[in-house]
């Protein structure tokens, strides 16, 4: 029942916020804020109940929850929580209240819609990553667009519509090949057991042809690579995390990318193994020219938000070459990369996004010696910054060396490879902190630094940067055992080369 | 008493965390209390745990202490935990102890400096990090101090940021550097898949016991952690960003760009010694990068006008002459070299920084005469420029740099050439020391001095001439003394070295021709800059290029920064977006071209039809 009042404090808050936000629109956004907060107090209350005792082997779902839909087409509303989806859901309501907080001044149009299509955003996202019913899945992966392309399209900023009519086509274009793949893939699974089903747990294991399995794993793997996204299928990724305002984002660098990620490893690497071994190779290329190719574009943009949505693009290259190569270590890696990318990297975009609210400028060269006037941002970014070019001690760090650590056994050429995008990163990285706030204040900005809840948003965002650098294990423990299950159903040879190595 | 060690580190770190937060707000005293205050303790609490270690030494020689499992992943377990045997400790107290008093002289140094806070949190996170690759057990404890000195390094660089020169100088030193860092960390990826642990103990265990002797993976092992360590120590091909780091505050120089930083790669290489020791083509290359980047870099520095410059290049070269020790296998003398060149590096580097503070001026050829008004600055050049070229038996350098030519003679691996080189480059450090010298402290004044210096930095710069002086001491050869200390103390970890090579020259006949050596460079320099020569800086064609430090920079410009630079221009608008750009442009123009068509004359519409139908006709009738 738990999982179900997650969604609906989401959705009643959005309509709540939006009818609130005719009286008065600080109360819509305390509104959001609370809903936001309720639901990370439950998710939290559910982490710190259940990582006291190991989850026995045979279930599946730590949570669930399991009702009658559309019976007559096998569809159930059926909503599970393993370890994999916690993490992720706790990441989702933090950068949730990120998000109300960063639109607190920024957002002043239409407050109420605002925040109604930021909760309903937040609610699609969750029933992502709680569905365990492939067509409740693909329902909650299309509820995420809608309130997403008016975001970009109404509050954005000057090519919003561009940006964000490119946006929909690519993910709603994309949906529809997994659209297609998900209803073979049951249509397939009646014709091997006569059950006419969508539920996740009874369509693993379906008997199909390698051919027919390629197939339907494209279809997946389309509508992942595109929000993942991978290269080539990244280009909305910049016009939108640009254009976007700054909740928007956030929301986008740190959770809509992830969707992506779990997608491929719940729904991709279990459904087909086979398949998934066969491009395996090929995948992990595909991340490692990801990784170089969008370090190399980020280098050479002038629009602060753009380089940082390049950064994304190189990073989530890391998440693509983790969940291919197969191993323990890697697929963990890629874990903590996608939770710890989210915070980074949304704090980057917060930082962007207070310059352009303070400068009402995204453009580097209009920057410069930004740290005179503005030590304690300078500071922030200066952290988060290092934590995105991988300095030992923030999270990042921890997920791209263990993704490099583990796909250094699949396939050394690429991880020897992989290993200059962090040098390439060292490039972006400088140019993001240099060229902002280093060098002379030529244009003789001055400017208010931080206020209260401009710190308290990036200074948690950087605590948990720590907090990940240094003991990443929490989060470890609690992805184990789902990330296990996926590894024994997708890589069963992996874990014995592993098993191989130890002895 | 060890179980305070993880203080060490702590301090530091939880004082920097402190400087940055709420530094801003704090009195300048207060920021001098904590900045300074927490390093001493640092260095109180090392030469504590020293003393008891050396008094008792701890069983195995070693006191590991764990403090918990950074991560665990399969059979992936760091920890974070510190590791303390005789190597740690003696890296510990350098740099816990030139630490403190080079944090001692900034108090009164940078007193002016709007950035006092930052500064001292900056230094502060430096030692902290410092300390945490000395005292690390396992590699990836050891990369983060790794990268967070070059973090610090990169930051204190770019101290005065208002200044473009300074912000990219700081960025040069950070990519060069993690260049290199690139390489140790894929060293990390292989030692891991193929020797399962990166605990460095166990991990030297096991690469014995399994790895052949020069076989192709413990090459390419230690290949790719000395791909690290070139970056770290400026040497060949990675040294070009030293000279330019200079921009920083002097402390900054003489701190990290001098005694500790710049020494890590040295004592990472002794660290995993037994990597090299399976890898003797790697250790051969140590070798011979030693050798030539300590000749390169010599030369260099004759050329500099540049105070700094002259001492970054020396910097560079003396690391060159441990590298050399390094490859020869003379694993503590490369050690103790690292530690006398610590305290008379230093040294150096806080006198110039009061010559600079006194007039303003960083070209020597527009000093001169100074040696009447800066007194304590002239004697501690004099003492530390002594003990850097070698002035015999009563200087710390000359026992250091004595060993490592003795043993490039008689240690397995040395030769004759090697023996030669070094003399050479001995000769060479004499000769640009004195030039200094000469040029800051001799001929006539031009510069006006302005002001003095105070308790503090006077302290901090007697304090290090007395090492200087007595810092070689701990280990002496066997015609003078013959005790050698601090080999003994470090051969439970660093075996000595075989003298195999007893031939027509002795350990007696080195020293003495190193003493000739020192003896040609002070009295060449005499002649060349002396009294009564032109005090002009030379325009040749070969001090041009040692000037431009041997057009490393132009070749590195032309061969990777243009070159990525090109394609960072070309690529930015990136190419894969262009066809679906133009999708979009060529839907648009399809559209108006078709809607053309639309033009409601019914007409134009019969006509369609009619051609439509006569070509679907047509198509049918054919293809029958």
């Amino acid at each position: 029942m738990i999982l179900l009042s997650l969604i609906v404090i989401l959705l009643v808050g959005g309509i709540s916020s939006w009818i609130a936000a005719r009286r008065d629109e600080t109360a819509a956004r305390w509104i959001a804020t609370v809903s936001v907060g309720a639901d990370f107090l439950l998710t939290l209350g559910v982490w710190i109940a259940k990582s006291g005792h190991q989850q026995p082997a045979m279930r599946r779902w730590v949570e669930e929850c399991n009702f009658e839909w559309i019976s007559q087409f096998g569809i159930r509303f059926h909503l599970g929580l393993d370890g994999l989806s916690l993490a992720l859901l706790l990441l989702t309501y933090f950068l949730g209240i990120v998000a109300v907080l960063a639109s607190w001044t920024e957002i002043q149009r239409r407050v109420g819609f605002f925040h109604f299509n930021l909760l309903w955003v937040l609610a699609g996202i969750t029933g992502v990553f709680l569905a365990a019913d492939l067509f409740v899945f693909y329902l909650f992966w299309e509820l995420m667009l809608v309130p997403m392309y008016l975001l970009i399209g109404i509050w954005g900023h000057e090519r919003r519509i561009y940006a964000a009519t490119k946006f929909f086509l690519f993910t709603q274009l994309s949906g529809l090949f997994m659209l297609i793949a998900i209803v073979a893939l049951a249509v397939l699974h009646q014709h091997a057991t006569g059950v006419f089903t969508f539920d996740y747990e009874q369509l693993l294991h379906t008997a199909m042809s390698p051919r027919a399995g390629r197939l339907l794993m494209l279809g997946f793997l389309v509508a992942f690579a595109v929000k993942l996204p991978a290269f080539p299928f990244h280009t909305w990724l910049p016009d939108a995390h640009t254009e976007a305002p700054t909740a928007g984002s956030v929301i986008l660098a740190g959770l809509l990318l992830k969707t992506g990620a779990y997608g491929l490893i719940r729904f991709v690497l279990p459904l087909f193994p086979e398949a998934s071994r066969t491009l395996a190779p090929l995948m992990m290329t595909v991340g490692v020219i990801g990784i170089l190719y969008g370090a190399l574009l980020a280098v050479g943009q002038a629009d602060l938000k753009r380089l940082v949505a390049y950064t994304s693009v190189s990073h989530m290259g890391f998440v693509l070459l983790g969940v291919f190569a197969g191993n323990q270590i890697a697929l963990e890696g890629a874990v903590i990369q996608m939770i710890s990318h989210g915070i980074s990297t949304g704090a980057l975009f917060v930082v962007a996004g207070l310059l352009q609210e303070k400068l009402h400028t995204r453009e580097i060269e209009k920057m410069g010696g930004l740290w005179v006037t503005m030590p304690a941002l300078g500071g922030a970014a200066l952290v988060l910054v290092m934590a995105s070019l991988g300095l030992p001690g923030l999270g990042d760090f921890v997920g791209e060396f263990l993704v490099l650590l583990g796909a250094y056994r699949a396939n050394v050429g690429l991880t020897i490879v992989a290993t200059l995008g962090l040098l390439a990163a060292t490039l972006y990285g400088l140019r993001f902190s240099q060229g902002a706030f280093q060098g002379p204040n030529l244009h003789h900005w001055s400017l208010p630094d931080l206020r209260w809840r401009e710190w308290a948003m990036l200074g948690s965002m950087i605590v948990c940067l720590f907090w990940i650098g240094l003991y990443p294990q929490p989060i470890l423990n609690t992805v184990r055992s789902s990330l296990a299950a996926v590894q024994r159903d997708a890589f069963p040879q992996g874990i014995a080369r592993i098993a191989g190595d130890k002895r | 008493m060890y179980r305070l060690l993880w203080l060490i580190p702590a301090i530091p770190f939880a004082s920097a965390a402190l400087l940055a937060l709420f530094g801003s707000g704090w009195s300048r005293r207060w920021i001098a209390i904590v900045g300074a205050g927490s390093v001493g303790t640092s260095a109180a609490l090392a030469l504590l745990i020293g003393a008891k270690f050396v008094l008792s030494p701890p069983i195995g020689n070693a006191y590991v202490q764990h403090l918990w499992t950074w991560m665990r992943s399969g059979e992936f377990r760091p920890e974070v935990a510190f590791y303390l045997d005789p190597i740690a400790l003696l890296m510990l107290l350098v740099v816990t102890f030139v630490g403190f008093l080079i944090h001692l002289y900034s108090v009164e140094y940078m007193a002016d400096d709007e950035g006092y806070a930052r500064f001292f949190a900056y230094m502060n996170l430096f030692v902290a990090s410092m300390i945490t690759l000395v005292l690390a057990n396992n590699l990836l404890l050891l990369y983060l101090g790794w990268e967070g000195v070059g973090l610090c390094s990169f930051l204190l660089i770019g101290f005065w940021y208002r200044d473009p020169v300074n912000v990219r100088a700081a960025s040069k030193a950070f990519i060069v550097t993690r260049v290199g860092d690139t390489a140790f960390a894929v060293g990390l990826f292989l030692l891991f898949s193929r020797l399962g642990t990166l605990d460095v103990q166990e991990l030297m265990r096991r690469a014995s016991v399994q790895w052949i002797p020069g076989s192709a993976i413990a090459v390419a092992a230690a290949a790719l952690l000395l791909g690290g360590a070139v970056g770290k120590s400026a040497q060949l091909p990675l040294q070009t960003w030293l000279p330019d780091a200079m921009a920083g505050p002097t402390p900054t120089s003489a701190l990290i760009h001098a005694a500790t930083m710049v020494t890590a790669g040295v004592y990472l290489i002794a660290r995993t010694h037994v990597l090299f020791t399976l890898a003797p083509p790697v250790q051969f290359a140590v070798a011979i990068i030693g050798t030539v980047t300590m000749l390169l870099a010599a030369l260099s520095a004759l050329a500099q006008r540049d105070m700094k410059r002259v001492l970054a290049y020396s910097t560079i070269s003396q690391i060159g002459y441990m590298f050399l020790a390094l490859g020869l296998g003379a694993w503590s003398a490369a050690l103790f070299h690292l530690m006398t060149h610590a305290f008379f590096k230093a040294l150096l580097f806080l006198a110039a920084g009061v010559v600079i503070h006194a007039v303003h001026e960083q070209d020597l050829f527009r000093m001169g005469g100074l040696r009447s008004e800066l007194r304590l600055a002239f004697w501690s050049f004099v003492i530390g420029g002594s003990a850097l070229a070698g002035l015999p038996l009563i200087t710390a350098g000359f026992f250091s740099k004595d060993l490592i030519l003795w043993q490039s003679w008689a240690g397995p691996n040395g030769n004759a050439l090697f023996w030669i080189a070094g003399m050479t480059g001995a000769l060479l450090t004499s000769l640009y020391t004195f030039r200094l010298i000469g040029l800051t402290f001799y001929g006539p004044q031009q510069a006006h001095v302005k002001t003095e210096s105070g308790a503090a930095v006077r302290f901090a710069l007697i304090a290090l001439c007395v090492l200087s002086l007595i810092g070689g001491y701990v280990d002496t050869p066997p015609h003078f003394g013959g005790v050698p200390a601090l080999s003994n103390f470090l051969s439970s970890v660093l075996p000595p070295l075989e003298e195999i090579h007893i031939g027509p020259i002795t350990e007696t006949i080195t020293a003495l021709c190193a003493s000739v050596a020192f003896g040609c460079g002070l009295a060449l320099a005499y002649l060349l800059y002396g009294p009564g020569r032109a005090r002009v800086p030379a325009r040749a064609g070969l001090a041009k290029l040692g000037l431009a430090g041997w057009g490393f920079d132009l070749a590195y410009d032309r061969m990777f920064v243009r070159p990525l630079q090109w394609l960072v221009r070309t690529s930015k608008d990136d190419i894969v977006d262009v066809p679906i750009r133009d999708l979009g442009q060529t839907a648009v123009l399809g559209s108006r071209i078709l809607r053309r068509a639309q033009t409601g004359a019914v007409r134009w519409y019969a006509a369609g039809i009619a051609l439509g139908t006569a070509a679907i006709l047509a198509i049918a009738f054919l293809a029958r």
